[in-house]
């Protein structure tokens, strides 16, 4: 589960193609506009390897904090069958994690540094998670419609340019599709059920609205380094493009269960064929990502938690003479 | 402060919002394996991607989490990735079949003209 928040930070680099050999530069883009894949071997520029170990740590980070707020619900699942597949799907967003660390480390970043970066909080991951799942519907709110998002980021994302995390992201929307019918089962049985169920969805579906319009982070800034950025099937679709396609596939679920969002502008404008809504608020979205959210704190306190308690048993079957090699592919 | 949850047993758990635990040592993740995946019987076995293991056994378990949630499998392969020697991919020329090797392909090999020619002289 990931959402598109963070690509477009590149400091203060002048170029992204600044102090790279021209000839291997104009090789590298050809091999690209051709349809082909980058793999782990080849060469390519600083900044296209920079920007892609961000994007995959902060999508395996998202998978694995993400597990936090419905992990929370196992216990507590209506009944043993939800139970089940509440569980199900938790474990399968830790194996995505997995997968995903894995594309990221044939980039050369280890992962016990991107286990360290998350923890001392220098990397991010979806903003979407510092909030809290109140209930058992806020539960049920995010496996449908934070899981339809990250679907269509990882879709999208997955005719990108880099070989390991296509085949990664391919693997990942297989199992994806269970957590969207999952998630929908759970939306239309309460929806559908007593006055007192079809509240708690609702009040679900306005607590989660504001974070998943931040979901897909702001509009994009036109830039060259956007421009570069999309040249290399790095980034691969506008923030904005990506909201809109979220929007146009889910409000009508949404509206057809006679639920409401709490935004009264939100309409497709039937002339343009676009979604028209009031603007998130960018700066809560600021706030919360650079740690003052809800639940910043507590999702790395809880990392923190599991890695220190796990080591022991990781350190006891370790073999000493083992040595870390970075992944083929 | 110790962190409060809606999750009454992080609660219970006392974890204080101010400690540095949990910091990784090199290593303190394993090895990596290369994992190979066969769908069904009769096909090939097919690299699926990597994992992190301290053994093969352990790497066989993880493999079958990682790689083979949803059926789609009868067989696993783990390799430790340091065991696997490949070609450069530099090197990708050395793969294409020079023009001057096309004896090589069976649609070089025309020889109904010959045929007809001969047949047609032998008729006459």
């Amino acid at each position: 589960m990931y959402g598109n928040a963070y690509v477009e930070n590149t400091g203060n680099i002048n170029s992204l193609t600044a102090g790279e050999d021209p000839v291997k530069l104009a090789e590298f883009e050809a091999r690209i506009a051709a349809g082909e894949k980058i793999e782990p071997q080849d060469w390519m520029p600083k900044e296209y390897r920079r920007q892609l170990i961000r994007m995959i740590e902060q999508h395996a980070h998202s998978e694995i904090i993400g597990s936090l707020p419905e992990g929370t619900w196992i216990t507590r699942a209506p009944g043993f069958r939800r139970k089940l597949a509440l569980m199900a799907k938790v474990q399968d967003e830790v194996g995505h994690a997995q997968l995903l660390y894995s594309a990221c480390e044939t980039l050369g970043k280890s992962r016990e540094d991107m286990i360290n970066d998350l923890i001392n909080g220098k990397s991010k991951y979806s903003n979407i998670f510092n909030y809290p799942a109140e209930t058992w519907a806020d539960s049920a709110v995010i496996a449908w419609l934070v899981d339809a998002g990250a679907i269509i980021n990882q879709l999208t994302n997955s005719k990108g340019s880099y070989g390991p995390y296509c085949r990664a992201l391919d693997r990942i929307c297989a199992e994806e599709s269970f957590h969207l019918k999952y998630g929908h089962d759970n939306v239309v049985f309460l929806a559908t059920g007593t006055p007192k169920q079809r509240q708690m969805v609702q009040e679900a579906l306005h607590r989660w609205w504001p974070p998943l319009m931040h979901f897909f982070g702001p509009s994009d800034k036109i830039s060259q380094h956007t421009e570069t950025l999309m040249k290399w099937k790095v980034k691969m679709a506008s923030n904005d493009d990506m909201r809109q396609q979220f929007l146009d596939m889910y409000v009508p679920k949404i509206w057809d269960l006679g639920l409401t969002v709490p935004d009264p502008n939100l309409k497709k404008n039937e002339t343009t064929g676009k979604w028209e809504y009031t603007e998130p608020d960018w700066e809560e979205f600021k706030r919360v990502i650079n740690g003052d959210g809800p639940c910043n704190k507590e999702r790395l306190a809880v990392r923190r938690m599991a890695e220190e308690k796990g080591r022991w048993v990781r350190n006891a079957i370790l073999k000493k003479d083992a040595q870390y090699v970075a992944p083929l592919a | 402060m110790i962190i409060k949850s809606l999750d009454p047993r992080i609660t219970r758990a006392g974890i204080d919002d101010e400690s540095k635990d949990g910091i990784q040592q090199p290593m303190d993740q394993w090895h990596t394996y290369e994992v190979f995946q066969q769908k069904k019987r009769g096909t090939h076995h097919v690299h699926v991607g990597s994992l992190h293991a301290p053994d093969a056994e352990l790497a066989v378990l993880f493999a079958k989490e990682q790689y083979a949630r949803r059926g789609q499998c009868v067989n696993l392969w783990v390799v430790k990735t340091s065991d696997v020697f490949a070609t450069e991919y530099e090197d990708e020329d050395i793969f294409t079949t020079t023009p001057e090797k096309k004896y090589r392909e069976p649609e070089v090999y025309k020889v109904m003209d010959r045929i007809q020619a001969f047949k047609a002289k032998q008729n006459s």
